[in-house]
């Protein structure tokens, strides 16, 4: 592929998808056929895309008797906010009755500290990779790569027995770790190729000045990686909030994570099924990532490129 | 002298190695030590508690005599092949609308990409309503008239898997679309003007010169698709609860049903050999086309 870019070694660098805006002369033609079909295209495509997510918020606006005669796609006639408040209140999951609010604070009490922990312990990893390389450093890294392809079910138990061994299964400290855990190898591959990019003689001037590795990586690396940990912190809080297996295999009941409880309350086979407290609940669920998603922007976008194209 | 020396190889870089420590922990005792545990006893008739009494290889011959596990088998491969080939097709078909240098390019990649920031549990509950015979899209369709109208994959067992299909291609065919796009832009425009330039129409363009440079992206798309196909088990769960009957049961939900409900850890570890045997299938001869021939990671 190489001998083909021979000119202008800029473009073909490794810019990605918003380095660049789109190039080149400005269309013509704004109602030529082509545009026509390619907008036409896309607005179908984006309708496609857009349209759950309306039913979700109409359903959930409704009242159940509206629900029950008229047609998922149709605006509500009379906004109810009632559905929303049930769910978030007293929407019953088994014996309890207390709504969602219970797994909502699970899981952010769940998502702060595996957020931290997991993005602490990988960008010191990363940094030891990519500056201070010891013998075997990248044997374990290898290892960590291909681990993350090995489906979870195969370590699942192993992890219960060492859990239980220390006393932490079932508690929240051993969701978090089991978070630390699976992030790492998704983490440590960006951080270590973020520092890897980072000039070296930075590293060198440090060292001659007598910084050591905790120096260096405090009053050097760490304030001028700040673009990378934000994309860390991206992914981490969207992946951790909506992890379901994790979150079953290692809480009980009451320490259940929003995704798991809403499972349950959804899917809980006792009692006349209430289709917009349902859909609230869906949505109170999804929308703390949802918010991350749209004021996160491009950076989600190259959190998860960086993450998947390199993995 | 000679004091101060010897223990240098150890404590160099002392700093480094404890810090690695988490990643060491994790890459040896959980990914390594948990595998190798999880196949060792899968050869045991472990129950309730993981007990070392050898059976060979009972457990396997028992899971391949599980209609459950057949069942959950042919769905995987079902979903996994129109998975794989739907979301390449529709991810790049999106990718190469989004590339044309359209307006409001940003508005529509938001929006395509959105419902992956959503978990499987909400998609599936989303598209479980949807889906709904009583008030979902059928009911919708028939009351504009077409009274025979029929779509109702979730209650329907030939069919389910597909209703779950829908569902996994709305969540997640904007990532493969995003990963596309990194693809394209990253294809030097000359190419694009020498084929313009020769009169080549857009469609050759792509079929026969875009699509085979893009080849490595083609790959890893190919191996994250592939491993997340074998992972599948939220969106079960969410969505249909493996029903009706077991029609949509997959393999990760046979593991932990059977590790965590039915008190039968030997079937559990036997089945969870076994997804990890089929990620070995995907992954080791990419890993040897991919880093075969170059002693680079």
């Amino acid at each position: 592929m190489s001998d083909h870019v021979v000119s202008l070694p800029a473009i073909g660098g490794a810019g990605g998808l918003e380095a660049y805006g789109p190039s080149g002369p400005k269309p013509r033609h704004t109602f030529s056929r082509r545009n026509i079909f390619l907008y036409g295209t896309l607005i179908v495509v984006a309708l496609y895309y857009l349209l759950p997510l309306y039913v979700m918020v109409v359903t959930s606006l409704k009242g159940m008797p509206e629900i029950r005669l008229g047609n998922i796609f149709s605006p509500p006639m009379e906004i109810t906010f009632e559905p929303w408040v049930k769910a978030w209140s007293s929407a019953c999951t088994g014996l309890n009755c207390d709504g969602l609010s219970r797994g909502f604070w699970n899981s952010v009490r769940i998502t702060i500290p595996s957020v931290i922990l997991s993005i602490a312990l990988a960008s010191v990893n990363g940094y030891a990779l990519a500056n201070w390389r010891f013998k075997g450093a990248d044997t374990f890294f290898i290892i960590l790569i291909v681990g993350a392809f090995i489906p979870y079910q195969v370590m699942i138990y192993p992890i219960v027995i060492i859990l239980r061994e220390v006393g932490l299964y079932g508690s929240l400290s051993g969701l978090v770790i089991v978070h630390s855990i699976f992030g790492m190898p998704i983490l440590t591959l960006l951080f270590r190729n973020y520092f890897t990019s980072m000039p070296e003689e930075l590293f060198r001037a440090a060292r001659v000045d007598g910084a050591g590795f905790w120096g260096i990586y405090f009053r050097i690396m760490l304030p001028m990686s700040l673009p990378i940990f934000v994309v860390a912190i991206i992914l981490q809080v969207t992946g951790i909030w909506n992890d379901f297996l994790f979150g079953v295999v290692y809480t009980r009941p009451d320490t259940y994570p929003m995704t798991v409880q809403l499972n349950n309350i959804v899917n809980s086979v006792q009692g006349v099924k209430e289709y917009n407290v349902n859909m609230a609940a869906t949505i109170l669920t999804g929308l703390v990532p949802l918010i991350v998603y749209f004021l996160s922007g491009k950076l989600f976008v190259r959190g998860i490129a960086a993450g998947a194209v390199k993995g | 002298m000679s004091k101060s020396e010897r223990p240098s190889q150890l404590f160099r870089n002392l700093n480094a190695k404890i810090a690695s420590i988490p990643m060491i922990f994790t890459a040896l005792v959980i990914f390594v030590g948990g595998t190798v545990w999880t196949v060792f006893y899968s050869f045991t008739n472990s129950k309730l508690l993981p007990r070392l009494h050898f059976v060979g290889l009972d457990q396997y011959y028992r899971l391949w005599a599980t209609p459950r596990w057949l069942i959950s088998i042919e769905n995987l491969l079902i979903y996994g092949v129109l998975s794989l080939v739907f979301s390449l097709v529709i991810g790049f078909l999106l990718a190469a609308l989004l590339d044309q240098k359209i307006r409001f390019e940003d508005t529509f990649r938001t929006i395509f990409l959105y419902p992956f920031a959503l978990s499987f549990i909400v998609t599936g509950l989303v598209w479980q309503w949807l889906l709904n015979p009583e008030f979902g899209v059928q009911a919708v369709v028939r009351s504009l008239g077409w009274t025979s109208f029929s779509f109702n994959p979730l209650y329907d067992s030939s069919i389910v898997i597909y209703g779950i299909l829908i569902a996994a291609l709305w969540q997640g065919t904007g990532l493969i679309m995003c990963l596309m796009l990194a693809g394209l832009r990253g294809i030097d425009e000359d190419i694009w003007k020498a084929a313009r330039v020769d009169g080549i129409p857009t469609w050759k363009t792509y079929l026969f010169i875009i699509i085979p440079m893009m080849r490595p992206v083609f790959i890893t798309t190919l191996v994250i698709v592939a491993s997340n196909i074998v992972r599948v088990y939220d969106l079960v769960v969410a969505q249909t609860s493996g029903g009706p009957g077991i029609a949509s049961e997959v393999p990760a939900k046979y593991v932990y049903d059977y590790m965590f409900f039915a008190q039968n850890l030997g079937q559990g570890f036997a089945a969870s050999t076994m997804m990890l045997l089929s990620v070995i299938i995907v992954i080791v001869p990419w890993a040897y086309l991919e880093f075969g021939g170059k002693k680079r990671v």
